[in-house]
């Protein structure tokens, strides 16, 4: 375990108690229920695809479909193993994702940048198509929408939102924590290696291969769990259009505008990306929505949130991290960034 | 620009801050709170607009000529939804907290309706999913807070196989034709495929099955499919584009629009206009006929709209399926908390009390026509274990230019469906821990 701590992890762990201890006494379940249990389950999935996007620079489009075999594969666990921990089928999971990110990974070896992204495309389309076709996997429900079980971890019940929200928390918290780990050592350099330039890599000694689908694995195990959690502790039912393309791009663009190469830029991204648009549809239906259609300040908020997008990427294009980290207070919140900034070359 | 002043008290009670912690409201008088998750902007906009739009008329058509219901006020806020089903489940976090409490949700919208279920259950507030929804939510004993009311997929199929069967002149010679669904691929295009395997089973016709992936603007492929088959039949159970593309596709590929039957979520004016020529002979079902001739509608358009406070925007969508859906589901709405106020009293009534009232909601076909709407639709009588409510569908045909009513209201096979119904509604009570309610004991303690 770390002996002293720097001011990022102090400002880090500061955050996390104060998420753990403070924030759930707030006296709404809306807060928790519509803005942070999603907002952590999307952080962690873009914390996944940061591992492989930032760090190691392979592009992928496939991320709502490690989601979407998490969430199926948890649900399967739970319902064909009887008496099996929450935790255990979480975990299963994720395992399960990586295997699968492992072999859809295996184009990464020969292929890079667009050629690579449009690759991942195929895991989008094969587990949309296989999740459809085959009642099986949404336990011989015709319709593909699973409805998540009582959830328990022991004896303890998880069904309020507060339960949902810290059991989300501390999986989250978790896994940022292995993950700052990881990243901060040698294997984080050897996938920045990889990134920046692949035969300086392959010349310094980097194993090429087993360092790409490690790559692949990590992040394809952490955008399964967070699919769980989306699954079983945000939405409670889910149907596989629920993750379309769409969510892929929406991950993908949580990194880009968050700081790629970041932990901190995934919950940054997230937050803009998940929590924004919220504050903005509350601020539009408070202000206009007696005298106005909805749906025409729906469309308000979107323009909106397009010109804050293009704002914040004029001012820093690197994303919020590197936005925060030039602010002095900001260097507190700071843990685990490394410098170079990613690219997707 | 709507005009809706009489939302400003409760739509306003919210700021940026304050998430979710509605600022206390003055209550001047008694209010029956509806949210509504609508969907005027996005893909499906056309039936979110007319069918929110007449719902909406109607509440202003009891709150203006009538005062409300018996006294007490129709009040309700309007949350977009695009018909995603995540800003659905925000907007149903949103005003669920809203005083007075949610008298019963109506998002239009299986995927959103799915995904409320536990969570309106654990509120204690009606869901209401009108031709929709989850099939074997019927069974009240198992889902007491969720009514497909009118017509759930099952009976809609039953209704559209037998309707095929009364062309061909009898169910008897269903046995060796060749029919084709054509379906969306949603949890709504799927709900229905063991249930046309069934019935295919029962009168041994030749059977095919092939999904449009959403939202269906490309459909050559399984046209040529379905020109292969060379079915005597076409089912289409679409929603959204996937409709006029399919009648375009069709007339391309050489098929004839009458032999083309649409579900309910096909037979809307949206769906045939824009397939032109295409969609001539053209055969849909409802559960609510078209057109203005009715009372109840008339009225909307002197009162409401002769007030300035109508919801359409296009006034000549009044009357159409969408808009005509939008007030029948008014008037179930309506009527149930009318039924219920007889019970718990002429004030506002929580959800779990609007919940009775829907239980509880039999209009006959006298109690329709009281209300101005004979021949809009036929009648309805929910009951404990049927959330259904035993309604009648009928048969329309497209012109070029509007729909006309080629079938008498017909009855599908409800006791072919029970026990497929109960079954799935047991499986889902296991799965998730649910004891079911004896249905007998809460007729004899009412």
């Amino acid at each position: 375990m770390m002996t002293r701590l720097n001011a990022s992890q102090a400002g880090a762990i500061g955050l996390f108690l104060v998420m753990a201890l403070v924030v759930p006494l707030f006296p709404s379940d809306y807060i928790f229920d519509a803005i942070l249990t999603p907002f952590l389950a999307i952080s962690l999935a873009a914390l996944g695809l940061n591992l492989l996007a930032g760090y190691a620079g392979q592009v992928s489009l496939g991320s709502a479909a490690y989601m979407a075999v998490g969430a199926f594969t948890a649900y399967n666990f739970l319902l064909r193993i009887p008496g099996l921990p929450l935790l255990a089928a979480l975990f299963l999971a994720g395992l399960v994702t990586a295997a699968f990110g492992v072999l859809f990974g295996l184009p990464s070896l020969r292929l890079k940048g667009f050629y690579l992204a449009i690759s991942t495309l195929a895991a989008q389309f094969f587990v949309q198509w296989a999740l459809t076709n085959f009642a099986w996997f949404s336990g011989g429900d015709t319709s593909g929408v699973i409805t998540t079980p009582p959830l328990f971890i022991g004896p303890i019940a998880i069904d309020t939102s507060v339960k949902r929200y810290l059991l989300s928390l501390f999986i989250v918290a978790l896994l940022t924590l292995i993950a700052a780990r990881l990243v901060a050592g040698r294997t984080g350099r050897e996938l920045i290696a990889i990134r920046d330039n692949e035969l300086a890599a392959r010349v310094l000694g980097v194993k090429i291969l087993r360092t790409k689908l490690f790559a692949c694995a990590v992040s394809s195990f952490y955008i399964g769990v967070a699919g769980a959690l989306w699954a079983f502790l945000y939405l409670q039912t889910v149907e596989p259009a629920g993750f379309d393309l769409d969510r892929s791009f929406e991950i993908l663009f949580v990194i880009i505008i968050g700081g790629l190469a970041s932990i901190r830029g995934a919950f940054l991204g997230a937050a803009f990306i998940v929590v924004l648009p919220l504050l903005l549809s509350r601020a539009g239906a408070a202000v206009f929505g007696a005298t106005f259609d909805s749906g025409l300040v729906d469309i308000v908020e979107k323009i909106i949130l397009g010109v804050l997008i293009i704002g914040f990427l004029r001012a820093e294009p690197a994303g919020l991290s590197a936005l925060i980290a030039r602010i002095p207070f900001g260097r507190g919140f700071a843990f685990a960034t490394t410098k170079t900034t990613g690219n997707f070359s | 620009m709507r005009f809706r002043t009489h939302l400003a008290a409760s739509a306003v009670g919210l700021s940026l801050l304050g998430l979710g912690a509605p600022l206390a409201q003055a209550q001047t008088a008694q209010e029956q709170y509806f949210p509504l998750q609508s969907y005027r902007v996005g893909p499906y906009a056309a039936g979110g607009t007319g069918f929110f739009g007449g719902f909406i008329d109607y509440m202003n058509l009891i709150d203006l000529r009538d005062g409300g219901v018996n006294g007490v006020k129709l009040t309700w806020s309007e949350c977009e939804t695009q018909y995603i089903v995540e800003q659905g489940v925000e907007c149903y976090q949103r005003m669920k907290t809203h005083i007075p409490a949610p008298s019963a949700w109506n998002p239009l919208s299986v995927g959103i309706a799915y995904a409320m279920i536990p969570g309106i259950t654990a509120d204690k507030v009606p869901l209401i999913t009108i031709d929709h929804g989850r099939t074997d939510s019927t069974d009240g004993a198992v889902f007491p807070y969720v009514f497909p009311l009118l017509m759930n997929p099952y009976s809609e199929t039953s209704a559209i196989v037998n309707f095929i069967g009364s062309r061909i002149g009898g169910d008897a010679n269903l046995a060796g034709k060749s029919i084709v669904v054509l379906y969306h691929g949603s949890p709504y295009g799927r709900e229905t495929i063991p249930i046309y395997q069934l019935l295919a089973q029962k009168y041994g016709f030749k059977l095919q099955q092939i999904e449009v992936p959403d939202p269906g603007t490309e459909q050559e492929a399984q046209w040529l499919e379905i020109r292969r088959i060379h079915p005597d039949y076409v089912v289409l159970r679409g929603w959204g584009v996937m409709n006029p593309v399919a009648l375009k596709t069709a007339q391309k590929t050489g098929f004839p629009a009458d032999h083309i039957i649409g579900n309910v979520w096909s037979n809307s004016e949206e769906d045939a206009k824009p397939a032109g020529e295409a969609a001539k002979g053209y055969i849909a079902l409802t559960t609510q006929a078209t057109g203005t001739t009715y009372p109840v509608i008339q009225q909307i358009e002197s009162v409401v709209y002769g007030a300035g406070k109508g919801d359409m925007a296009d006034q000549s969508r009044i009357g159409s399926v969408y808009y005509n859906l939008g007030v029948v589901n008014g008037i179930l709405n309506v009527e149930a908390v009318r039924i219920a106020q007889a019970k718990f009293g002429h004030q506002t009534l929580t959800g779990d009390e609007v919940r009775w009232g829907f239980e509880h909601l039999n209009l006959d076909p006298t109690r329709v026509a009281a209300l101005g709407a004979a021949g809009l639709f036929h009648s309805i009588d929910v009951t404990c274990s049927d959330h259904e409510g035993h309604g009648l569908v009928t048969f329309q045909q497209w012109d070029g230019t509007q729909w006309h009513r080629i079938s008498d209201w017909i009855a599908p096979d409800w006791s072919l469906l029970r026990p497929i119904i109960e079954a799935s509604a047991n499986k889902y009570a296991a799965q998730n821990g649910i004891t079911p309610r004896d249905c007998g004991k809460e007729v004899a303690s009412n």
